[in-house]
């Protein structure tokens, strides 16, 4: 994908970006205050009691009487409470199944700090015994509910013990740790994610627009085309755009992928946790898609096996430093600690990535690190337009689809900014990637 | 087809004063529910101010032909999601001409308890966690299984989303919108553990409200699945085996356990409903037994346990509670075919009058 178009952002953000905010709830209440009223700016135009023209389509009818449960749906209870749906969600116990529950609340809000703790049943999740089941949910980030539409809201939390400790499977603490370092802080990390992921369909398991029992012509004609025979399941990958712009989810972009009824969208460039927050909110909202859609959605990064293009989550990274004149040596210096942490980056870079970075099919090998301009062979490509300016920004082509984004951009940040090899490792690793540092 | 729509969807404040009241009641079965529509000449918003009505009992189980006028007095409004504009849906109990509850007239005896003066102090408060299955219409079996087939076993439904693990969401949606819009106190809803059920709480409501609430909730809910063309079930266990059954866990509380203190005044009520257990399982719906077998997050229907934060516990007492010294408890006994009116009328007897 091409980040160039995203590489300036609006005055919007920088606008946020120069008041050197960082974006867990514990940061600073005016920085906190103005990200929150960016995402729901949108709402201000709408008085608590104003009705919206609003409308969604969401029900297929059955036995051809007129459908009246569309107009329950799509029913703006504006005019007749103060009441807002929030719509809570958190990941699983699985670390990539997300879940969620709804609850009234009195009024509108704005910031997450003004709704409730919540909590659910972890017994039924994987992640609490039975006789010790309650797992506590906390608050981190809002948007606006593309499915009921008025004030109603999404959630994102994560999960806690009832003593106030982030549950194992809870990767945003430690990432919300890492990102109001003061050294992370300073470099602003922008994160730019693209979120690759396979249809299929609902009954056979087999991808959207193949024929079951079968597979279709080679890969070639499918990336970003249109044509009933070579694209499957736009109306998702666009209706998924537009509810999420809705959301405040900063989507970038979509396009159609190498192997067909796969696609992409891109989230960003966003600031620290915001990266996580944003990409898991897409993930809920695309799921709910495909739900109504009667269609699979899977984040798997190797669907099918054999000459077929797998799924993966490249996850576009830059700092401050990387962004202003001379940015490019800071570039090869961050490329050069991560190639020497090359391991434990992989190990947190997806369930069955095994199966996925072979060397082919533009990956490159799960035991070679490497780097290179323009090479999608690469695990680290550095784009054209950052060689010839010397600053910009890199693409860890590594992750898989199934990364989970906290994890994988609190280490990127981890090991470029807070991480420092010895001498030697550092001069070897020079060496080894013909890299003058 | 059109013609149809606009005439449904005619909005009649402009042409007339006169509105629709959709007057409900529980029928012989105690499960059953029944209604039917009457013009009034007036919006109206005070029960008091409805006229008293009757249906023929005979057609419903709840009297012998040769007499068989019951009559309905009115006694709580909501607003009619159905109808919209000052239309209205009455919930309404049973009566004989002579004006004495009928026998499976719950209400009436509930709201002696709920008036008397040591249960009006204690302002008693009810959350009704309400679960239900969804089922497809003509092979009644649930929604999203495959028809003389299984599901993958339980683990990814609750709270799940995804065409493979969600199953009729937008009736869950759609009643959510709709309760809100009638007035009723609905505080959330949930996809449960076993696909194709799900789950809606209602309140906090207080005494004979609580009832009141859960009836009309449960009334627009099979509103809304006979307009999808789906079956709902409050059978306590409509799959045997490993599936989980279906509750409808009462949350509870008093004045005195709302208050510093309150967790000693728990802790003596739930000494008390343990004394009671076989007497409250009796109350607590049929075919109960089916569905506390000691497993899938229930107690065994013959133990009475109590836990914090146990799921496996005849009560449960949230962390909350324990840690503040005050709050409220869940008795998860209540099956999914609780009568309302009596479980919260019994639980206020057990704890304040006895």
């Amino acid at each position: 994908v091409n980040m160039a178009q995203i590489l300036a952002p609006s005055v919007q953000w920088q606008m946020r970006i120069t008041k050197n905010s960082s974006y867990s709830t514990d940061a600073s209440s005016m920085s906190s205050k103005m990200w929150s009223s960016l995402f729901l700016k949108q709402s201000k135009k709408l008085t608590a009691r104003s009705s919206a023209k609003y409308r969604l389509l969401a029900v297929k009818s059955e036995h051809g009487t007129i459908n009246r449960m569309e107009d329950l749906l799509n029913l703006d209870v504006t005019p007749y409470t103060d009441k807002i749906i929030a719509e809570y969600i958190w990941i699983g116990g699985t670390g990539i199944d997300v879940r969620s529950k709804s609850r009234t609340i009195s009024k509108p809000v704005e910031h997450p700090s003004e709704l409730p703790k919540w909590n659910y049943d972890g017994s039924s999740t994987g992640q609490a015994p039975g006789e010790d089941s309650e797992v506590i949910l906390y608050p981190q980030a809002i948007f606006k509910d593309p499915f009921r539409g008025g004030n109603n809201i999404l959630v994102i939390c994560d999960a806690y013990t009832p003593a106030g400790e982030p549950i194992p499977t809870n990767k945003r603490h430690k990432a919300a740790q890492i990102f109001s370092d003061a050294k992370v802080v300073a470099e602003v990390p922008w994160y730019g994610i693209e979120q690759e992921y396979t249809l299929l369909q609902t009954d056979v398991k087999w991808p959207l627009g193949w024929p079951v029992g079968g597979y279709p012509g080679p890969q070639g004609p499918y990336y970003c085309a249109a044509g009933a025979d070579k694209s499957f399941g736009r109306d998702i990958s666009d209706a998924h755009y537009k509810a999420c712009l809705y959301a405040g989810i900063n989507i970038s972009g979509t396009n159609g992928e190498v192997m067909p009824g796969q696609w992409e969208f891109q989230v960003g460039p966003s600031v620290g946790i915001e990266a996580g927050d944003h990409i898991w909110c897409a993930r809920y909202l695309l799921e709910r898609i495909t739900e109504q859609a009667g269609v699979v959605l899977t984040l798997d990064p190797k669907p099918i096996e054999g000459d077929w293009n797998g799924a993966g989550c490249h996850t576009n990274y830059s700092t401050k430093s990387m962004r202003a004149e001379g940015g490019f040596e800071v570039i090869k210096k961050a490329i050069l600690n991560m190639s020497l942490r090359h391991k434990e980056h992989i190990s947190a870079y997806g369930e069955g990535n095994e199966r996925r970075l072979t060397g082919k099919h533009e990956t490159a090998s799960i035991n070679t690190f490497s780097w290179g301009v323009a090479n999608r062979g690469c695990s680290i490509r550095v784009g054209r337009d950052t060689e010839k300016e010397g600053k910009g920004y890199l693409e860890d082509r590594r992750p898989a689809s199934n990364m989970d984004p906290y994890v994988v951009t609190a280490l990127l940040a981890e090991t470029t900014l807070l991480w420092e090899p010895t001498l030697e490792a550092e001069a070897l690793a020079a060496q080894k990637l013909a890299m003058k540092v | 087809m059109s013609l149809l729509t606009d005439l449904i969807n005619l909005n009649l404040s402009d042409t007339t004063e006169k509105i629709i009241a959709e007057y409900i009641w529980i029928g012989g079965s105690g499960m059953d529910l029944r209604s039917k529509a009457r013009t009034l000449s007036g919006p109206v918003s005070d029960p008091s101010k409805l006229p008293k009505w009757n249906y023929d009992g005979s057609s419903t189980g709840q009297a012998p032909g040769e007499d068989s006028e019951v009559i309905l007095y009115p006694q709580a409004i909501f607003k009619d999601p159905f109808r919209r504009g000052s239309n209205i849906l009455v919930i309404c109990d049973a009566y004989t001409p002579a004006g004495e509850p009928i026998p499976t007239n719950k209400r009436a005896a509930a709201a002696k308890i709920f008036s008397h003066p040591k249960v009006v102090a204690e302002v008693p408060w009810y959350g009704l966690e309400q679960e239900y299955t969804l089922l497809k219409k003509d092979v009644h079996w649930p929604l999203g299984w495959p028809t003389g087939g299984f599901p993958g076993p339980q683990g990814p439904y609750y709270c799940g989303i995804g065409a493979d693990k969600a199953f009729g969401r937008d009736i869950v949606d759609s009643h959510y919108k709709a309760c809100l819009y009638a007035g009723v106190n609905i505080s959330g809803i949930n996809g449960e553990v076993m696909p194709g059920q799900w789950e809606f709480q209602v309140g906090p409501s207080v005494g004979i409200s609580a009832g009141d609430e859960l009836w009309v909730a449960r009334y627009i809910l099979e509103r809304i699945t006979e307009i999808a063309g789906v079956v709902v079930s409050f059978d306590p266990k409509p799959i045997p085996g490993d599936w989980n059954g279906a509750g409808c866990h009462t949350n509870y509380s008093t004045k005195s356990m709302r208050n510093p203190g309150g967790y000693e005044i728990i802790k003596k009520a739930i000494d008390k409903l343990g004394l009671r257990h076989k007497e409250h399982i009796a109350a607590y719906g049929e075919g109960n037994e089916r569905r506390l077998t000691g497993r899938h997050e229930t107690a065994d229907i013959n133990t009475f346990l109590w836990g914090v934060a146990n799921r496996g516990a005849s009560i449960r007492v949230g962390r909350d509670t324990e840690k503040e010294g005050k709050g409220y408890f869940e008795d998860r006994r209540p099956a999914s075919n609780m009568d309302p009116y009596v479980v919260t009328s019994m639980v206020a007897e057990t704890t304040i009058l006895l």
